[in-house]
């Protein structure tokens, strides 16, 4: 077994890496946002509007989940020229990785808001309530307990996925492990320390998850 | 787009043929690390017990892509040299076994405690009564999430592309790399992808999960 | 459906508080309410009794408008619920007006539906503050008031998780009456509770049939109760009324054969 590490290089590319990790870091913190936000409004969507438009897009949705995400990386990036917009990397790899991860999270907050009991929104009603209101202050906040574990999951997920971007070249954690790897010829310390550095990451968020749910249970008082 | 199915209809062809070997191998592989490591966690045997946690933490605290570079460019440097196919699938399914160990280990502590007992107090062999008690009734527990993680597995397949293995999404870059037309490329290769979640993968679970449910007797 | 027969409004003579007229509802071929007719005077406390199945809750969600109506018009201080004016006819009503007409009917329900993220004191200012328009201050006194009133002041700032069913259905009471509603609905608002603490929700009601000038109907299965508190009983059976009177005419001397049974089935099952 040729096993050798070498702890001089390791240290030479960690500062490397660690800059590219703070990419990493935007890159999920930001898909996260857009995919929050734009689940947000595809769950309400579903619940909403028509029968054929929520057929529609209930299709749609499962579409961007059946398939895989670097393809639809690649698709919004190389297509985008093709009908006269150019997208930067960064750009093309948020908006894919926000609207693959909000059909997922559209998923968790229909859930979440079927989870509420029935007499909620009846209480709504009694109270005569607006929609708005009623979902705003009422149903929204008592789904939210019930949708945490699973944003939690898709946070962590997220991140995890975020090396796909380098794809395109967007210059996050495994990108510069790329770079590393092709300058030097040297892969078992870039690669080791990127899957460390995930580890490292995904970790203690998985368990920061878990005490924001507990926390947030307390607070709404459930 | 016709003209663009003739001209390169046959090469997405082949590479959906590879995407589905890989989907096919993989899948066996996950399956046969979910089943060993998911019991490996209940195992009274504590290095059982921590190799399989160390297992699952791994393949889950990480990216597939991650994994998938570390087995291809990194293995080689410890003697163990595999070919991009290989390493592909054995990738894809390692990562998706950790995620299915969980699924497994879960379905086996819903089992409820009576059928241990009942199992018991037939002086079954612990061996005997995991496989004739309980394994049967938690399988029919597992396949409904084991149905979603399908899908991942065959969207984790897509980037066994990245090593050069021609599946789907190796073609659908190709073409694009020749063509620029980027929107037939990658909007083929992610309808074959669809149809084949949709058309194939969704209802084969369904059905064994019908099937399995029949053999229970619960249908 | 026909509405032309319907009035617009009623005359001013004729104005029962409210008034349901030939009101049907079926869910596919079940049908719950056939063709029902009954009026309720202003200020009057009527009680709703029945076996299950036989649409008594069904009155009570239709007035709330928790349910759609399939034929006939409910009428609400002579102006129609369930449907509005439009180019001197009545169309059925839009959401805008049936928030209007909302405006004077609160209901309490079997399971409370406190706001379980809010605690008392909060849920009774939701509904004075969101949909009134009340300045907060102005909302909390009135809600303080009402928690007073049923007993439930010392709890106020308790979520109802920390509550007993009894004190929940009392706080869900305070809700409602926050609202200022001219009608007040009680759905089996007993019907979920302990034995020992139906006695504190009752009590309730009693006082605000004794000091307030409230129309309420009450859906419920205690007959002694409804015998004590009520203006009129109203028997319903399949659908339909069966019978109805003053209390102690309808407990004394029942006319027909089904309320004397079910009349019968109930003494025998205390």
């Amino acid at each position: 077994m040729t096993f050798d590490w070498n702890w001089e290089f390791a240290f030479e590319i960690l500062p490397r890496l660690l800059r590219a990790t703070i990419n990493t870091l935007i890159a999920a913190g930001v898909g996260y946002g857009i995919a929050m936000i734009l689940g947000l409004v595809f769950a309400l969507a579903l619940r909403s509007s028509g029968r054929l438009p929520r057929t529609l897009l209930r299709e749609v949705l499962e579409f961007i989940r059946s398939t895989p995400l670097v393809v639809q990386i690649f698709f919004i990036f190389y297509v985008g020229p093709q009908v006269g917009i150019t997208l930067s990397p960064w750009v093309a790899g948020m908006i894919a990785i926000g609207l693959h991860y909000s059909a997922y999270l559209a998923e968790v907050y229909r859930a979440g808001i079927e989870a509420v009991p029935r007499g909620q929104w009846e209480s709504c009603r009694a109270l005569n309530l607006t929609t708005r209101d009623s979902y705003v202050r009422i149903i929204l906040p008592q789904a939210l307990p019930h949708a945490v574990p699973g944003m939690g999951n898709y946070l962590v997920g997220i991140l995890k996925d975020t090396p796909m971007l380098s794809v395109i070249g967007v210059t996050e954690l495994m990108q510069a492990a790329n770079s590393i790897g092709s300058e030097t010829y040297r892969f078992l310390e870039p690669y080791t320390l990127v899957g460390l550095i995930f580890l490292a990451l995904s970790l203690p968020t998985a368990g920061l998850v878990r005490l924001g749910e507990r926390r947030l249970r307390r607070k709404l008082g459930l | 787009m016709w003209e663009f199915l003739q001209t390169y209809g046959p090469r997405l062809l082949d590479g959906a043929l590879v995407t589905c070997a890989q989907f096919i191998l993989a899948a066996l592989v996950a399956c046969v690390a979910a089943l060993a490591a998911g019991l490996g966690r209940l195992s009274s045997l504590w290095p059982v017990r921590s190799l399989s946690v160390v297992y699952i933490e791994l393949f889950r605290g990480t990216s597939l892509l991650v994994q998938l570079y570390w087995i291809f460019f990194v293995l080689p440097l410890f003697g163990i040299s595999l070919p991009k196919f290989e390493a592909g699938f054995l990738s894809v399914g390692l990562n998706v076994g950790a995620y299915g160990a969980e699924i497994v280990r879960g379905a086996i502590q819903a089992v409820p405690r009576g059928q241990w007992e009942a199992g018991y107090a037939l002086s079954m062999s612990p061996a005997k009564r995991m496989r004739r008690i309980i394994l049967p009734q938690a399988l029919v527990l597992m396949l409904p999430p084991w149905g979603n993680l399908m899908i991942e597995l065959l969207k984790g397949t897509a980037l066994v592309a990245l090593i050069a293995v021609p599946d789907l999404m190796f073609v659908a870059k190709q073409i694009n790399g020749a063509t620029f037309r980027s929107a037939e490329a990658f909007g083929a290769a992610l309808l074959v992808y669809y149809l084949l979640a949709r058309v194939l993968i969704t209802p084969a679970m369904r059905g064994l999960e019908r099937a399995m449910a029949r053999r229970l007797g619960r249908a | 459906m026909d509405l032309s027969a319907y009035p617009l409004e009623l005359p001013e003579s004729d104005r029962p508080m409210v008034r349901f007229m030939n009101v049907t509802k079926s869910y596919g071929s079940l049908v719950v309410l056939d063709s029902l007719n009954l009026d309720i005077q202003q200020g009057e406390m009527v009680s709703v009794i029945g076996p299950s199945g036989s649409g008594k809750t069904t009155v009570l969600r239709m007035l709330m408008t928790l349910e759609t109506i399939n034929d006939g018009v409910i009428y609400v201080d002579g102006k129609p619920l369930t449907h509005m004016v439009r180019n001197g006819r009545l169309v059925p009503a839009d959401e805008a007006h049936l928030r209007r007409m909302r405006a004077s009917i609160g209901m309490c329900f079997q399971h409370f539906n406190l706001f379980p993220h809010m605690t008392a004191l909060q849920n009774c200012m939701e509904g004075p503050v969101q949909v009134l328009g009340l300045p907060k201050a102005e909302a909390r006194a009135r809600a303080e008031e009402l928690l007073a009133m049923v007993g439930m002041i010392d709890k106020k700032d308790q979520h109802p998780s920390r509550l007993s069913g009894g004190q929940q259905q009392r706080v869900a009471i305070a809700r409602a009456l926050a609202m200022r509603p001219r009608i007040m609905l009680f759905d089996e608002v007993t019907s979920a509770l302990d034995p020992e603490v139906i006695g504190e929700v009752t009590q309730v009601i009693r006082k605000l049939v004794a000091e307030h000038d409230l129309t309420m109907l009450m859906v419920t299965h205690q007959m002694g109760f409804a015998r004590d508190i009520s203006d009129r009983i109203c028997f319903f059976y399949k659908g339909r009324i069966e019978e109805q009177a003053a209390p102690e005419q309808f407990f004394t001397n029942p006319q027909r054969e089904r309320t004397q049974q079910f009349l019968r089935a109930v003494k025998d099952a205390d």
